[in-house]
């Protein structure tokens, strides 16, 4: 089937995090601790590569499976809500160690009490889109 | 070939350092834009509200949440991914987090027990036994309340801001991250220190 080729991408995206330590606690709390170049080498590399990799996709007119040209959609400008919701996610993902790509892997290595995690953060998501109305953005 | 095939897995099971891991992200980023797709995890949380009746409540959940079905396969995928790993590619380290002496020192400062050498991928206190404590509960039920409100509010997270969006030059992105850290300093050194020991 055409779709299970995400499962493999979501399964590289598993060893990748997992086999680099960023599915760790410890490793989220020494990167907040500046304590260690491991997670800064791990989002610096991907970010250096990841700009490689988009310009080349830009100035070589790269195209999709489809046949289509690569495209990039600016976000909007404004501030609010990268830095207010940027700040309340940082809170917690330096209370429980795991952001959403690592919360996914622990759950499949049997750290099934990650479904507490990922239930809470859909109450945030469920939450959020009550509250956007009134949030300035 | 038998042989080979186990060096090939002890290989993998190898720790990983950072200088592999980052340009493989960027590599399965790329994967994911050929496929049509930008990558970002943190939408599942709202994929999975949809699909479980939010869009009848909500405006913002009103989505067709089929059409992210590519993105809940990933999701998907990184649950299997975790049970390979854990299963059948650990290695002898791979059940421990290589961290610093310095972090192992600061740890124990603010009243965590851990060796270095023998520091767990997991920590005791984010389990099920640790959600009989309000720290507990305060870091995994009220750090998944915070991630996912966060999130969304900003449009996205690790994957989508920090990784997505600072290889696009996206300005926004740089302004989410500097936010990520503002809130995650403020937790590691001010509130962390208030809830051990547990």
């Amino acid at each position: 089937m055409r779709m299970s080729r995400y499962i493999f991408v979501g399964m590289l995206l598993g060893f990748i995090l997992y086999k680099s330590e960023a599915v760790s606690w410890f490793r989220i709390y020494e990167m907040f601790r500046f304590q260690s170049f491991h997670m800064f080498g791990i989002i610096g590399s991907a970010i250096v590569s990841g700009i490689i990799i988009v310009q080349i996709v830009k100035r070589r007119h790269v195209k999709n499976v489809e046949g289509n040209e690569i495209t990039f959609n600016d976000k909007n400008k404004t501030i609010y809500r990268y830095l207010i919701g940027g700040f309340i996610f940082g809170v917690g993902w330096a209370l429980a160690g795991a952001c959403p790509a690592p919360m996914f892997i622990l759950l499949g290595s049997g750290k099934t009490v990650f479904i507490v995690y990922l239930i809470a953060a859909m109450t945030g998501t469920y939450l959020y889109g009550v509250l956007r109305p009134k949030l300035p953005h | 070939m038998l042989d080979f095939l186990i060096q090939v897995r002890d290989f993998i099971a190898q720790p990983w350092p950072w200088y592999v891991a980052g340009p493989m992200l960027a590599l399965l980023m790329f994967i994911l834009l050929y496929f049509g797709h930008e990558f970002g995890i943190s939408d599942n949380f709202r994929l999975m509200c949809a699909a479980d009746g939010a869009d009848k409540m909500n405006d913002f959940f009103k989505i067709n949440w089929q059409t992210g079905e590519w993105n809940l396969l990933v999701a998907l995928g990184a649950v299997f991914g975790g049970y390979m790993v854990s299963h059948y590619f650990l290695g002898d380290q791979g059940n421990i987090a290589h961290i610093s002496d310095a972090t192992v020192a600061s740890l124990q400062e603010i009243g965590v027990k851990v060796e270095q050498g023998k520091v767990p991928m997991v920590p005791d206190f984010i389990g099920w036994d640790a959600l009989l404590t309000w720290q507990g509960w305060l870091m995994l039920a009220g750090g998944g309340l915070f991630v996912g409100f966060g999130a969304r509010y900003a449009g996205g997270c690790t994957s989508g801001h920090a990784i997505s969006g600072l290889s696009a030059l996206q300005l926004p992105s740089l302004i989410a991250v500097v936010g990520f850290f503002a809130g995650g300093l403020l937790v590691t050194y001010f509130v962390l220190p208030l809830l051990f020991p547990l």
